[in-house]
């Protein structure tokens, strides 16, 4: 998954067409890539400038959570405070505040979501994949068919669901609708159709049943897909703001997303800790991505077009 | 089994045949019934349960007037949906959805595209580049949309301090109803265009580097390349993104509901929104499933047009 590089000529060495034949090889190409062509330097130009721009919401806001209160407050606006940095905006926000409970929160049911969603799914595609059952076509019809269907489209009646079930405000209310994910049950599909099916067929020949096969040869065989699928139901729910703003008030069950949207006015005009609560609520997903940057990026590139 | 499983790491990629074999008996087809629909059985407990279920209990509240009380749930027919074809709101919402939608596709489609062409030149520090576009999609939203609060507050954030430092006057953007639609759509443009720019990096990593050695044989520069190979072959993915883009954008809620509330006056307000006040702070449930089925209805009918226009390129 390293970057390749595809060597191309520039204005400072450029093959004569057809009469270099294989002299021109790519090595020679990327020498020449050396010299600085001025569409060069505009690129890298523009590179630098928006890698900047991107960056620079995130700069400010680590900014002003170490900055005191009466600074972030203060104008004209300073980029670097007079008055030194502090830590005081985290210690009270970590003191006072349910962040640290509603990291718990997220991390709980983010965790239930994937193991659930991953479990129920990979079992349901290896069926829509390799079982030849009476009525597999018209089932997995209706199971892309479903990937359409808005999540916004359910919040009422799964709303008044929950209510019957008595499920208003526990882990499970947040839970259960986000293991449903058609999209993922597509992907594994598709996947598991790609498994050699002569080990299967080996295996069972052996005497091993359905369950053994799946669980001894096609989930060992899947790791990849699987993480990859793993990762992007994770992400999903940790940063799931809608249907678990809807269905927790107990501020004690909230998700950390859920959290800071109800605090941001209790902080009122603290705007250091605004920006502390911010700033802790983002830290765990990017130093889980500074680990594990090119498995997250090959998860997304896999589940991406089906997931969305 | 260890070099058995070896073996299949490498032949991974054959299609295996999923269909039945020709001498396959009654029984064993009974027998596999009733394993295959063991196994799809968890998922389909929680599908009926909490898909399929709300889904269709969703179309009946849509003909009631039920309220979160329990009170008015027999059937009224239409009124709810000719109540909400006729209520001012609602077309407001529904054309701020359209208008954020296509607002936000086009830079976040061209935006991802030039970020993923600028990365893959294959400077030094790629993971820095990858970092800077991509982190922000890994933000919940409620954290994108506190940090562009923060960047958008009139007399303390960093926007109008920038301007100020270039002589243009500041403006109190999420507050002014000329402003807010366009500072809602660029914090939608730094939180989620990293993904597209995922994609289409993927989809460049992906293109043959012969096609390159080969046009650089025939005296092709960089800039010809570009215009010859590299957006020719990114032609798919583009329609895939374009495609998943809009689906996405017609569904905002979240960064618009946490900046604006939908405001000022209703300018920002989404479809969504309307969804969400109209069942849980108006306590419709029957009102709001109407409204929820039309959503539903326009993102179907964008959905099935979108597909049907593309594959019918294809073909051509």
């Amino acid at each position: 998954m390293t970057t390749t590089v595809a060597p191309q000529p520039n204005a400072a060495y450029r093959p004569g067409p057809r009469r270099t034949g294989r002299l021109s090889a790519a090595a020679n190409l990327r020498v020449g890539e050396r010299f600085a062509s001025p569409g060069r330097i505009v690129a890298i130009v523009a590179l630098v400038v928006m890698a900047v721009g991107w960056l620079l919401p995130f700069l400010w806001a680590v900014v002003t959570s170490f900055k005191s209160e009466a600074t972030a407050a203060a104008t004209p606006v300073t980029l670097l405070p007079p008055d030194g940095f502090t830590t005081d905006a985290y210690t009270s926000v970590l003191r006072e505040g349910n962040v640290p409970l509603w990291t718990w929160n997220s991390l709980v049911t983010a965790v239930a979501i994937t193991a659930l969603t991953l479990a129920v799914s990979a079992l349901a595609a290896y069926a829509l994949a390799r079982v030849d059952f009476t009525g597999r076509k018209w089932l997995f019809w209706v199971i892309v068919a479903s990937i359409i269907v808005p999540p916004p489209v359910l919040i009422v009646p799964l709303f008044y669901e929950m209510l019957a079930l008595n499920l208003v405000d526990t882990y499970w209310a947040i839970i259960l609708p986000q293991v449903v994910n058609p999209a993922m049950v597509f992907i594994l599909k598709k996947f598991f159709e790609q498994v050699p099916i002569e080990l299967e067929d080996a295996a069972r020949m052996d005497g091993a049943g359905r369950l053994r096969v799946f669980w001894n040869i096609v989930l060992p065989l899947s790791r990849p897909i699987l993480a990859a699928v793993g990762i992007f139901v994770f992400i999903a729910a940790w940063n799931n703001f809608l249907w678990p703003f809807i269905i927790t008030s107990d501020a004690s069950l909230m998700t950390l997303p859920v959290g800071l949207q109800t605090v941001k006015s209790a902080y009122g005009l603290q705007y250091a800790q605004t920006m502390a609560a911010a700033v802790l609520a983002a830290l765990p997903l990017i130093i889980v991505f500074l680990f594990f940057q090119r498995q997250i990026i090959r998860g997304f590139s896999t589940t991406g077009f089906g997931g969305q | 089994m260890s070099s058995a499983t070896l073996g299949a790491r490498t032949g991974r990629g054959r299609t295996g045949s999923a269909a039945p074999a020709p001498t396959v008996t009654g029984a064993l087809r009974t027998r596999d019934t009733r394993i295959g629909w063991a196994f799809v059985a968890p998922f389909l407990v929680v599908f009926v349960m909490f898909l399929l279920w709300p889904l269709l209990h969703g179309l009946w509240l849509s003909f009631t007037g039920q309220s979160i009380t329990g009170a008015g749930g027999e059937f009224i027919g239409f009124a709810n949906y000719a109540e909400a074809l006729s209520d001012p709101i609602m077309w407001r919402s529904m054309l701020n959805t359209v208008w954020f939608t296509v607002l936000s596709t086009i830079p976040l489609v061209l935006v991802g595209l030039v970020m993923a062409l600028l990365v893959f030149q294959g400077l030094p520090g790629q993971w820095l580049w990858r970092l800077s576009f991509f982190m922000p999609f890994l933000l919940a939203s409620t954290v994108a949309a506190q940090f562009w609060i923060w960047m958008y507050n009139p007399q303390l954030g960093l926007v109008n301090a920038m301007l100020g430092v270039v002589g243009i006057e500041g403006q109190a953007w999420l507050q002014d109803p000329q402003w807010a639609m366009i500072a809602v759509v660029v914090e939608t443009l730094w939180w989620t265009v990293g993904f597209n720019f995922l994609l289409y990096l993927t989809a460049l990593q992906n293109i043959p580097e012969q096609q390159y050695e080969a046009s650089a044989l025939d005296g092709a520069g960089r800039w010809r390349q570009l215009w010859a190979i590299t957006l020719p072959q990114l032609g798919p993915t583009t329609v895939l993104i374009v495609l998943l883009q809009v689906l996405a954008s017609l569904k905002v809620f979240d960064q618009i509901y946490i900046m604006t509330q939908g405001g000022p006056g209703g300018t920002t307000r989404p479809v969504v929104q309307y969804i969400f006040e109209s069942g849980f702070t108006g306590y419709r449930f029957g009102y709001a499933s109407a409204i929820a089925y039309v959503f539903f209805a326009v993102i179907v009918i964008i959905a099935v047009a979108q597909l049907r226009f593309t594959t019918r390129r294809d073909h051509a």
